[in-house]
């Protein structure tokens, strides 16, 4: 019984994310899921009864404050809507008008190449560098539980307080990082305000923001790997770096590939970090279809919702896709 | 002679780890830095890099012009939990404990729910509430923000919950009590840590949102310390000792969720195991 959905929700994350604690996904996401209890196998009439009745709640919950808004976008995306009708409805049924005038809208390229190349970016470096971390906080020196802890920090801190943080550090005349180039003999770069730089700027930010979350899911990955398979490798006089590739990596697939689908989906989704920093600009060299769809739809005076909503929902085919892909990939996990 | 081979190697990597945190938290440090710095030294080449004229001039601002905001957003993050917290513990016990059939279609509609980006939902509150009148208001910022809560919560009570032993239940069972008052007389406060976790991580996303607000409540009276800050960075251009003291003082509820949560959440996730 239960459906095997449920196994979808049983975490990976289980065995691995522990230590550190609920704090799954960035953000926000949270895939905790029902530890296989030894309960009995339910399913009376009457748990059946008073299960839903305890469900009710979330249920109607869900679709008044999810299904419901989702569904509007969706008509938003199919109809002709401008501010009056909006407010006053009446709009007519265009089909895939909007969905039409996006794809052919010049904004439509870069902007989809904007979104792979920081959702790219952002997660091998994420991944890189919080794998590094993993493998260097994975054997216990003094003080490693509490630098941990403070690795913490930037994934804890409000979204707006890390982008204006960045975006002052960044200052083209002011900025320290250019103060620090300056001190390298590197000429400044306008980080925030050239078309060349903007979108790297943001990235930077966000693989700042995002290594806590890979080298939490990591560091948990590598305690679950049994301490005498290193022993083993040990005596069988395998390097650092052998040991990493031959016995950490392939031990660590299954934790890595969950990690990476997981990033997938919340970078996908990033929006504060670049609204904030460079609200997409300058001349939508940094926008990805998170900000055009919320620059169509409430960045400029005559708003343009139902692009905007296409825009949005062509997003969330993209991240429940790989979403799906990720409780897949999990339930594999599970089953292996 | 294997312990003094072990020792070295360890402090050295105290040492670096030190480093690597320092770089990880730089942006924290000048963040605090900058928040103390004279306005006449903001733009200053080289910068400041302790804060050696230090000043509370930025923090003044914060109390005389920020007050409302925080005021505001405590109250969201407060309303968010309750919210949360409501909706989320009874779906929990269902969903880890009676395990109704048909329950798993829930589960996986939490998990999927998550991965919607918080755009899309923002713009159907946004067409929802104009029509409804919940624009520029605190009830509609709550129950916007409560989104982000709710799955997450869910699925974190029905993790803690699925734990309880049956010999507890079974016992209120025999004592006569109903799925209701066993929920709330046994379930409820041996959950007490599960409560913390997620209500912790409720306010904290609450806190901390900006999207919604941005969106929801650009235009209301009461706006939250996100907005507070980011009408700050569009207003007065010159002044960033008090956006940066701001920061820091939205900062706290980060601060403190890390220092008590590594108590809590660890308590909530081994909780699975709990006895008593």
């Amino acid at each position: 019984m239960n459906s095997s959905t449920q196994a979808g929700a049983r975490s990976a994350l289980k065995r691995s994310v522990l230590p550190q604690g609920s704090v799954r996904g960035a953000r926000g996401a949270a895939q905790a899921a029902p530890r296989r209890a030894p309960a009995p196998r339910s399913g009376t009439r009457t748990t059946n009864w008073a299960g839903w009745a305890f469900l009710a709640p979330v249920t109607i919950y869900l679709l008044a404050f999810y299904a419901y808004p989702m569904y509007r976008n969706v008509e938003l995306s199919l109809r002709h809507y401008t501010v009056r009708s909006f407010v006053h409805g009446g709009a007519p049924f265009t089909g895939l008008d909007n969905y039409r005038k996006v794809l052919s809208d010049p904004a439509f390229g870069p902007a989809l190449t904007h979104t792979l190349v920081f959702t790219g970016v952002s997660i091998l470096c994420q991944f890189w560098i919080g794998m590094g971390l993993a493998v260097f906080f994975s054997r216990n020196f003094r003080l490693s539980a509490t630098l941990r802890a403070l690795f913490l920090v930037p994934w804890l801190l409000p979204l707006i307080v890390s982008a204006s943080t960045w975006s002052w550090m960044l200052n083209s005349d002011s900025g320290v990082v250019n103060h620090v180039l300056h001190g390298l003999g590197i000429a400044p770069v306008d980080w925030l305000t050239s078309p060349t730089w903007a979108l790297a700027s943001v990235t930077i930010a966000n693989i700042w923001i995002g290594i806590p979350f890979n080298l939490v899911m990591l560091y948990s990955g590598i305690q679950t790997i049994p301490s005498d398979v290193y022993e083993a490798a040990e005596l069988d006089g395998a390097t650092a770096w052998q040991r990493f590739w031959k016995v950490t990596f392939p031990l660590l697939r299954p934790v890595a590939a969950i990690t990476l689908l997981l990033g997938l989906v919340y970078t996908l989704k990033v929006f504060d970090i670049i609204w904030i920093m460079t609200k997409g600009g300058p001349a939508g060299s940094s926008a990805t279809f998170a900000t055009w769809s919320y620059q169509l739809g409430f960045g400029n005076l005559l708003p343009e919702f139902g692009p905007g909503a296409a825009v949005g929902n062509l997003l969330v085919v993209m991240a429940l896709a790989f979403g799906l892909i990720y409780v897949r990939a999990q339930r594999k996990q599970r089953e292996a | 002679m294997r312990n003094s081979r072990r020792l070295r190697p360890a402090r050295w990597k105290t040492v670096v780890g030190l480093v690597l945190t320092g770089l990880m938290l730089f942006p924290v440090y000048w963040m605090i830095n900058e928040s103390l710095t004279r306005d006449q030294d903001m733009r200053k080449t080289p910068p400041n890099w302790f804060p050696v004229h230090g000043t509370l001039d930025g923090y003044r601002a914060v109390l005389h012009q920020q007050m409302p905001y925080l005021g505001t957003s405590l109250f969201i993050g407060l309303g968010t939990v309750a919210l949360t917290v409501a909706v989320a513990a009874p779906a929990g016990y269902a969903l880890g404990k009676l395990r109704p059939r048909g329950g798993g279609v829930l589960s996986f509609a939490l998990l999927m729910a998550q991965m919607i980006p918080g755009i899309i939902m923002a713009m159907g509150f946004y067409a929802i509430y104009l029509n409804l009148g919940l624009l520029n208001g605190v009830p509609g910022l709550i129950l916007a923000d409560s989104t982000i809560a709710v799955p997450f919560g869910t699925l974190v009570f029905a993790a803690f919950m699925s734990g309880i032993p049956e010999e507890l239940l079974q016992a209120a069972k025999t004592d006569g009590a109903g799925q209701l008052r066993t929920f709330w007389s046994i379930v409820m406060p041996v959950s007490r840590n599960a409560v913390v976790t997620v209500s912790l991580f409720a306010f904290l996303w609450a806190w901390s949102d900006f999207m919604f607000a941005n969106t929801l409540d650009s235009g209301g009276r009461s706006q939250p310390i996100t907005l507070g800050i980011y009408h700050y960075i569009g207003n007065n251009n010159q002044q960033w000792n008090a956006i940066m003291a701001t920061a820091v003082v939205a900062s706290i509820p980060a601060t403190v969720l890390l220092v008590i949560a590594q108590r809590y959440v660890a308590a909530g996730v081994t909780a699975g195991a709990v006895k008593d």
